[in-house]
């Protein structure tokens, strides 16, 4: 640790504060001070703010503590609709996108493929595409007409065609495709990279053992993935619940009953459209609660503060 | 236990044309809507994207269009390239500076300011939207470069990143600098640096297709059409009642093309980028 003895060593005139400024004792805070006053500004006090506005009403000129009273109103039928679509949604591209790209990293790393750069290539492509972008090809590839290509290739196969945007279990499975097909490539980079570390002596030694493919996957290779899974697996929680954008491409302001309603869209609503902010900011603050628990719990099972212990 | 060999020419057929299946699957969306492009817009307003389409009536009229007629969009395409040029420099210049000083100097208070970066990380945007568009009512930044680009200066991903990599540059050449009388100042941008380039490209990379790509902050801070970027632009093209298809469609491509160019020549740093930017989303 750094004592203060080099503010004694101090020449004369303007060198001074020069030296002041470079003096291993000062220049580290240099460095770190406009992060520092970024963070504070743009990140602590807002995040105080919001908890200090979801106790208020807030209307322009006019800021009143109401207690509770946003709170109360959260809890109603749209919130617990637009919290259960969001949870529905966690769980399903949490699942596809978790098993989906382990399957295939297994299959791309193995020594049967040829041409391993550009399959990896092709596949990380659509995460290039914003969400805004991918979505309106979604839009338009499963639009209600039987000229769609999605109504298209079920006429062919003999099936009805589909109110893609206006059925609950369609609009789920949109929004689901689309995440899914934006971040495969990306979760498969992330598996593929864990791969690496996995020795070959141990796929030669369980050779030799007589394992089959299935049980070289299943004792030697998935052990050493999972600590990437993990960490897969919180960040898609975690994006999960944060979700937006894949709602606001199919149905901008509002679906057909709100089956496409996320909990962040319900913020938007509320905080932003209808400028009560208050209450917006109580969504938030649940919101943030709910991410933290579900991670927290999550963590736990898959005993990742365990590792750390050991 | 069979003998596995002799399944390996099968196998090995079966991974490769299911994984090229895959592939094609992926690429499919990316590959109709370059073919849609080329239909009518009228057609395609009608029809949405089609396997089967009239393939006489064919041409280039939505290119020309956005080239000659809508000035509108290019209005949303410069926005996007300055909105994601001042938020790369900007946001590079201080995150590399944090991230430099909490690898190579030892001083009171380090720990903290790493917990700091951890926190933001952990912190969901989307709390903090409200009271920050709040702020930007205060501060009169609604509708305006700077309210979208403030929030994004802090990138605590990049931070960490940044951190990781000083951690493993040498120390050595420091204390040579020093007794060569560098400042501390001038260590870091003429020697440390440089030295950093390849976590440079990759952040540039993560932070400027974030910024590209953006949706809900923008969508908040902007409200006029000439102030809108490429994503909020082409959002409001999709409502069914308009007759922009041509510029949404062709549009939509020509967001897509250069960070495809870019991606096919800095492979290695889009990968480097977004495989740590999972955590920002």
């Amino acid at each position: 640790m750094a004592t203060a003895q080099e503010t004694a060593s101090s020449p004369k005139g303007p060198n001074k504060f020069m030296r002041f400024l470079n003096s291993k004792k000062v220049v580290p805070y240099v460095f770190v001070s406009p992060f520092i006053i970024s963070f504070l500004v743009l990140t602590f006090y807002p995040a105080v703010r919001g908890i200090i506005m979801s106790f208020q009403s807030v209307l322009p000129g006019q800021v009143n503590f109401i207690g509770m009273e946003n709170y109360e109103r959260v809890f109603n039928p749209t919130f617990y609709k637009a919290l259960t679509n969001t949870t529905i949604y966690v769980v399903l591209t949490v699942t596809i996108l978790t098993i989906l790209p382990i399957i295939l990293a297994v299959i791309l790393d193995s020594r049967f493929i040829k041409l391993k750069t550009l399959f990896r290539a092709s596949l990380f492509m659509p995460a290039l595409a914003s969400t805004i972008v991918a979505g309106m090809i979604f839009r338009l590839m499963f639009g209600e007409t039987d000229s769609a290509a999605a109504n298209q290739i079920l006429n062919w196969l003999g099936m009805q065609s589909v109110d893609w945007r206006y059925q609950a279990w369609s609009g789920m499975f949109l929004m689901v495709m689309l995440c899914v097909w934006r971040w495969l490539g990306v979760n498969i980079l992330y598996f593929l990279a864990a791969l690496q570390n996995v020795p070959t002596e141990l796929y030669e030694a369980s050779e030799i053992d007589g394992a089959s493919i299935f049980q070289k996957f299943w004792y030697v290779t998935l052990p050493f993935l999972k600590p990437v899974t993990i960490f897969v697996v919180t960040i898609s929680i975690i994006n999960g619940f944060r979700m937006f954008e894949e709602s606001f491409v199919f149905w901008e302001a509002g679906s057909p009953g709100n089956i496409g309603l996320t909990v962040v869209g319900y913020i938007y609503q509320q905080g932003i459209q209808q400028n009560d902010m208050g209450f917006g900011a109580a969504i938030g603050v649940i919101l943030m609660l709910i991410i933290f628990v579900v991670s927290f719990i999550q963590l736990i099972l898959t005993g990742a503060f365990k590792r750390g212990d050991e | 236990m069979k003998k596995r060999n002799k399944n390996s020419p099968s196998l090995k057929w079966l991974a490769n044309v299911s994984m090229a299946i895959i592939c094609l699957i992926a690429l499919f969306p990316i590959i109709i809507l370059i073919i849609s492009s080329f239909r009518p817009s009228s057609e395609l307003l009608r029809t949405g994207i089609s396997l089967t389409f009239d393939t006489s009536v064919m041409n280039i009229s939505n290119y020309t269009y956005i080239f000659t007629q809508a000035s509108q969009y290019w209005q949303w395409y410069m926005n996007s390239l300055a909105i994601s040029a001042i938020t790369v420099v900007l946001s590079l210049f201080f995150s590399s500076m944090v991230g430099y000083a909490l690898a190579v100097y030892d001083f009171r208070g380090k720990n903290l300011f790493f917990t700091f970066v951890v926190f933001i990380l952990m912190v969901p945007f989307e709390i903090l939207m409200l009271p920050l568009f709040q702020m930007m009512i205060n501060f009169q930044l609604v509708n305006s470069y700077a309210g979208v680009i403030l929030p994004m200066v802090v990138a605590p991903i990049a931070v960490f990143f940044f951190r990781q990599y000083a951690i493993g540059l040498p120390v050595q050449l420091m204390d040579a600098a020093r007794i060569d009388g560098s400042t501390e100042y001038g260590i870091f941008f003429k020697i440390m640096l440089p030295l950093m380039t390849p976590s440079l490209g990759a952040m540039a990379i993560l932070q400027g297709l974030g910024s590209w790509n953006n949706f809900l902050w923008p969508l908040i801070v902007l409200r006029s059409n000439d102030m809108f970027t490429l994503p909020i632009g082409l959002a409001t093209l999709l409502t069914p009642y308009g007759n922009n298809y041509d510029v949404l469609i062709a549009g939509s491509i020509m967001t897509i093309i250069p960070i495809i160019i870019l991606f096919i020549f800095f492979q290695r740093y889009f990968v480097a980028g977004l495989t740590v930017g999972g955590v920002k989303g």
